[in-house]
């Protein structure tokens, strides 16, 4: 190949040069791929926009006096704006709203690790003082350790106490127990 | 790669022959543009279906954010068009590929009428021709009043005043057209089943028929 003089000899190998229905191929290939992808890479853009735009973070809502607060968990709801598409709404949020053993104000989500289902407190005989799923019996402990079925505890809301309130923020993963 | 798995799939079905006899086919000389330039008018046919082709495809994705709904519809337009990334150039590709296919249509009619295309043994293709022709109008009338904006809903009043003067069955017909007595929930939601299944169903099937009589009679000879 690096032989400067050897195509002296044979000025041309066959294949090396395009034949006229490669170079038909190819230019009708290439024309079609262009009229395809031009007008489909908009759409695909479009298609996937939910998936790229920024998240918002939540904002911080007050929910209830910090002196209410005890270490048993209370229910506890408000609401959010959520801007959701064109639809604005106000839906409501559920939150189970403890203190720790070193007294720290905590609140759990009511929302079952396990497959979405909502969690209540103290809501089956069986299992006296935790959080029970009556979808597939999934419970939790007081922290939201998780003891059945589901494979991780009970999410948490973001927690802020200010000027004697509680208030709640985003639902991130518990911070309580591993 | 591409080779290898259509090799594969060739070996089972044998699809070759069919392809190719879709594809394989001569294309006259008084048809072709690069023996006579004048013959580009032969291309508003395919031109056509490239267009309804991207209707199709835009349309499909545009309703993955609107909705036919009164109270919601101008919004979630509105969301699309300013909100989504690109949403300007799929709507746009939808609003303006409405126009140039009614355009694209009138061309190729018009060049099929004066090559005199239309005349036996065709006058099937011109008919079916022409039933796609007021689908086409159809699918226009139905998409004008999705977005639910000013300009859309009175169009629609003025086409059902229109619809109101047919003799005899028009106020029939106008109501049967509003899903109820005036231009509203019932008028959009209609049109927009309308406009996104019962016609374009319509038109692919006679899409098929077009294009299946052209093949069997191939293009008429030169002038």
């Amino acid at each position: 190949m690096s032989k400067p003089h050897n195509n002296e000899q044979t000025p041309q190998k066959p294949g090396k040069e395009m034949s006229r229905r490669q170079f038909l191929t190819y230019t009708l290939g290439g024309a079609s791929a262009f009229m395809f992808v031009g007008p489909a890479i908009p759409m695909v853009r479009f298609a996937v926009d939910p998936l790229l735009q920024k998240k918002t973070e939540g904002k911080y809502i007050k929910v209830v006096e910090a002196n209410k607060v005890t270490n048993e968990p209370q229910e506890f709801s408000f609401e959010i704006t959520q801007i959701d598409g064109w639809y604005e709404s106000k839906p409501t949020l559920v939150a189970w709203v403890s203190k720790d053993q070193q007294g720290n104000i905590f609140a759990l989500s009511p929302i079952c690790k396990h497959l979405g289902c909502t969690v209540d407190w103290n809501n089956n005989a069986k299992f006296k003082d935790q959080y029970f799923c009556p979808c597939h019996g999934a419970h939790y402990t007081r922290e939201g350790k998780q003891l059945a079925v589901a494979r991780a505890p009970l999410d948490e809301y973001k927690v802020k106490v200010e000027n004697g309130f509680v208030y709640l923020g985003d639902i991130i993963p518990n911070q309580h127990v591993q | 790669m591409f080779k290898g798995v259509y090799s594969w799939i060739d070996e089972r079905l044998d699809i070759t022959p069919m392809w190719r006899d879709v594809a394989d086919h001569e294309v006259p000389e008084h048809v072709n543009p690069a023996h006579h330039f004048s013959a580009f008018v032969y291309c508003f046919g395919g031109l056509t279906f490239f267009i309804t082709v991207i209707q199709i495809l835009s349309g499909m994705f545009l309703t993955m954010y609107y909705v036919p709904d009164i109270v919601n519809a101008y919004y979630s337009v509105e969301y699309l068009q300013t909100k989504v990334a690109f949403g300007q150039i799929v709507r746009g590709m939808h609003h303006w590929g409405a126009s140039l296919v009614i355009v694209m249509m009138l061309l190729h009619t018009l060049r099929v009428f004066f090559t005199g295309s239309y005349k036996a043994p065709r006058e099937m293709n011109w008919v079916v021709g022409m039933l796609i022709f007021f689908v086409m109008l159809g699918l226009g009338f139905t998409g004008y009043l999705l977005p639910w904006d000013n300009k859309g809903y009175f169009a629609t009043k003025v086409s059902m005043e229109i619809a109101d003067t047919v003799p005899y069955i028009g106020p029939y017909l106008k109501e049967l057209l509003q899903g109820g007595t005036v231009v509203g929930a019932q008028t959009l939601t209609r049109f927009f089943a309308i406009h996104v299944f019962f016609l374009p169903g319509a038109l692919l099937a006679l899409l098929g028929a077009h294009f299946f009589m052209i093949r069997r009679q191939g293009i008429s000879g030169p002038l």
